[in-house]
């Protein structure tokens, strides 16, 4: 049986299994669950971006920045309840991307990565200095709510988990739908070859910036989860490191949805399997890393192709345009 | 009224000048044929009509509007639409979604339809598939429509960009060798198709080494040398003209 084939199966499988998921594991893992589908989102989000748009992006840590101070402020200052603040987090990290991606949008592959590098330093360098006064320098940013829902207070993990799982569904559904589109097959045709895409008549710039945009609209959104989740945030929580694993974990899937969810249940999930080896982990798990590239390059797995109801024009006995030509000129 | 019109333009690299003061008019329903040596400055042509470069001096004017130094997805959108001389498929992509990129300008769907799946994104991309069906049973290639582009044969590579250009519906159609890499058989089907495509109400601009294609289509022919035209005319005349034999042809003449 070949993997394209089981792909759907496998979705359903790892759905019902993300749903019962917190009647069988302890507190700690229930955490490591929460996190995982954290990591997941952003890696959603950077998916548009670097596995969709093939933009080397390596600075996704700074929009996630964005959003989760930009609640922190909002809430702690001016007492906003958490959820409320989930679609301004989003706005305030997509203007940020809009404003630094703008000058840098034209610079091409490795040139593209370093920039982006240098933004995630530049944000956590200004939240260090504590800008503006607001964002409280190395200590960060605490004391922020509990999110409620309707009336509902989410505070423990269970329900947190059951949130966090829930955005990422309804995330995978709408990206899903923005893949089979002229937004999809746009941001793919510049990946493949950006001047043959502007020659057909793609906005190349538009694109790659809208990718941007949007990308970090849902790792501002991902920001609000996670300070309502810690209650505390700091500078440090958006290093580089951060950045690199969210690459890894999008360049690991091969670009499609399932492939970011199982890869992101490898990348946060294995290393805490593997903690009873203490100190040997890091190195498993580096070797499975380079396993990974070595017999399979393309990642776990790269998109399926796009199916079209096509099937039925195949019949037209010939092309109505050229009929009508032929016709025309014999007379 | 000529559909396409250059006004001496000029484009240089450096100290080189790839065009020089190049003027000429492209009618409403004609095909033209631009030819010349290698290194003449053909493809510079296509490339300052497409947008790919902006020339120095001198103004490009299609359909009345002067279109210099626009991108060349405006351009697209404006109805000139491009084959690549070194073919520029997207070669992991299927056919139809090749087709489909040629499409693009004309759909409308924004990133918020294409999320929520409106029914007038879902009609408008019914339509499209409908549509580039119907330009790869054009150029020939509806069954292979879910096949990776990269994996048809060269000549078949060479009629998808068409079919890639014309699903944009362009005024004009813009080929940079068509027939390179084709065997006799395919040129001889490449000389019906372009015709189909005029018929069509598309006005055909072509860059071809192929000299019997050349003379066998081409209504108007543009020669070109260092960057200057040296003749233009009907094929007849061109061939006969000394200067082109001169500069062009040298004593290979059984060629024609």
């Amino acid at each position: 049986m070949k993997l394209q084939d089981i792909r759907t199966p496998m979705g359903f499988g790892l759905a019902f299994l993300l749903l019962v998921l917190p009647f069988l594991c302890n507190a700690y893992w229930l955490d490591v669950c929460v996190s995982i589908g954290l990591y997941a989102l952003l890696a959603l989000s950077l998916n548009v971006i670097l596995g969709q748009a093939g933009i080397f992006h390596m600075g996704h840590a700074a929009f996630f920045a964005v959003g989760a101070y930009t609640t922190s402020i909002l809430n702690t200052l001016y007492h906003w309840p958490v959820l409320w603040t989930m679609p301004l987090a989003g706005c305030a990290a997509a203007f940020f991307a809009l404003a630094v991606a703008r000058p840098i949008i034209h610079l091409r592959g490795d040139y593209l990565l370093i920039v982006t590098i240098g933004i995630v330093e530049i944000v956590r360098i200004a939240l260090l200095n504590d800008v503006g006064g607001l964002t409280g320098g190395s200590n960060g940013i605490f004391g922020i709510s509990r999110p409620t829902f309707f009336g509902f207070r989410i505070s423990k993990g269970i329900q947190f988990y059951y949130l966090v799982w829930c955005m990422v569904g309804v995330s995978l559904l709408l990206f899903h739908c923005l893949w089979h589109s002229r937004f999809g097959r746009a941001l793919n045709y510049i990946k493949e070859d950006d001047i043959a895409a502007e020659g057909c008549g793609v906005n190349v710039t538009h694109y790659k910036l809208a990718a941007f945009v949007l990308g970090a609209f849902w790792a501002g959104m991902a920001g609000t989860v996670y300070a309502a989740k810690m209650t505390t945030i700091a500078p440090e929580s958006f290093n580089f490191m951060e950045s690199v694993i969210i690459f890894a974990v999008v360049i690991l899937s091969g670009g499609s949805q399932l492939g970011v969810l199982i890869s992101t249940f490898l990348f946060i999930g294995l290393p805490e399997l593997l903690r009873e080896f203490s100190n040997a982990r890091m190195l498993i798990f580096g070797f499975a890393m380079m396993a990974m590239m070595i017999w399979r390059p393309q990642g776990l797995l790269p998109p399926r192709r796009r199916r079209y109801q096509a099937g039925a024009l195949l019949d037209r006995s010939s092309c109505a345009a050229r009929e009508s030509v032929r016709g025309g000129s014999a007379v | 009224m000529s559909l396409l019109r250059l006004e001496e333009v000029s484009k240089f690299f450096g100290g080189l000048v790839a065009v020089n003061d190049l003027s000429f008019d492209v009618e409403e329903g004609s095909i033209v044929g631009l030819i010349g040596p290698n290194g003449a400055g053909k493809t510079t042509v296509f490339n300052c009509i497409t947008g790919n470069y902006t020339p120095e001096t001198g103004r490009i004017v299609f359909d009345g509007k002067s279109i210099a130094g626009l991108q060349p997805h405006r351009i697209v959108e404006l109805g000139i639409a491009r084959t690549f001389q070194t073919i520029r498929l997207f070669g992991r992509l299927p056919v139809l979604e090749n087709t489909l990129a040629g499409r693009h300008c004309r759909m409308k769907a924004g990133l918020l339809s294409c999320m929520f799946r409106t029914s007038a994104q879902r009609r408008e991309e019914r339509e499209a598939v409908a549509r580039c069906m119907d330009e790869l049973h054009f150029v020939g290639l509806a069954k292979q429509y879910a096949e990776p582009a990269g994996g048809l044969a060269y000549g078949s590579q060479r009629l998808l960009e068409i079919a890639r250009a014309l699903a944009s519906d362009p005024r004009l159609i813009i080929l940079d060798e068509p027939a390179g890499g084709m065997n006799d058989q395919e040129t001889v089907a490449l000389v019906d198709t372009i015709k189909d495509i005029r018929n069509r109400g598309i006005t055909v601009l072509l860059i071809e080494h192929d000299m019997r294609l050349v003379m066998k289509i081409c209504e108007k022919l543009i020669v070109l040398e260092h960057g200057a035209m040296i003749a233009h005319g009907k094929p007849e005349d061109v061939r006969r003209n000394p200067e082109v034999i001169e500069a062009y042809l040298g004593a290979d003449d059984e060629k024609w």
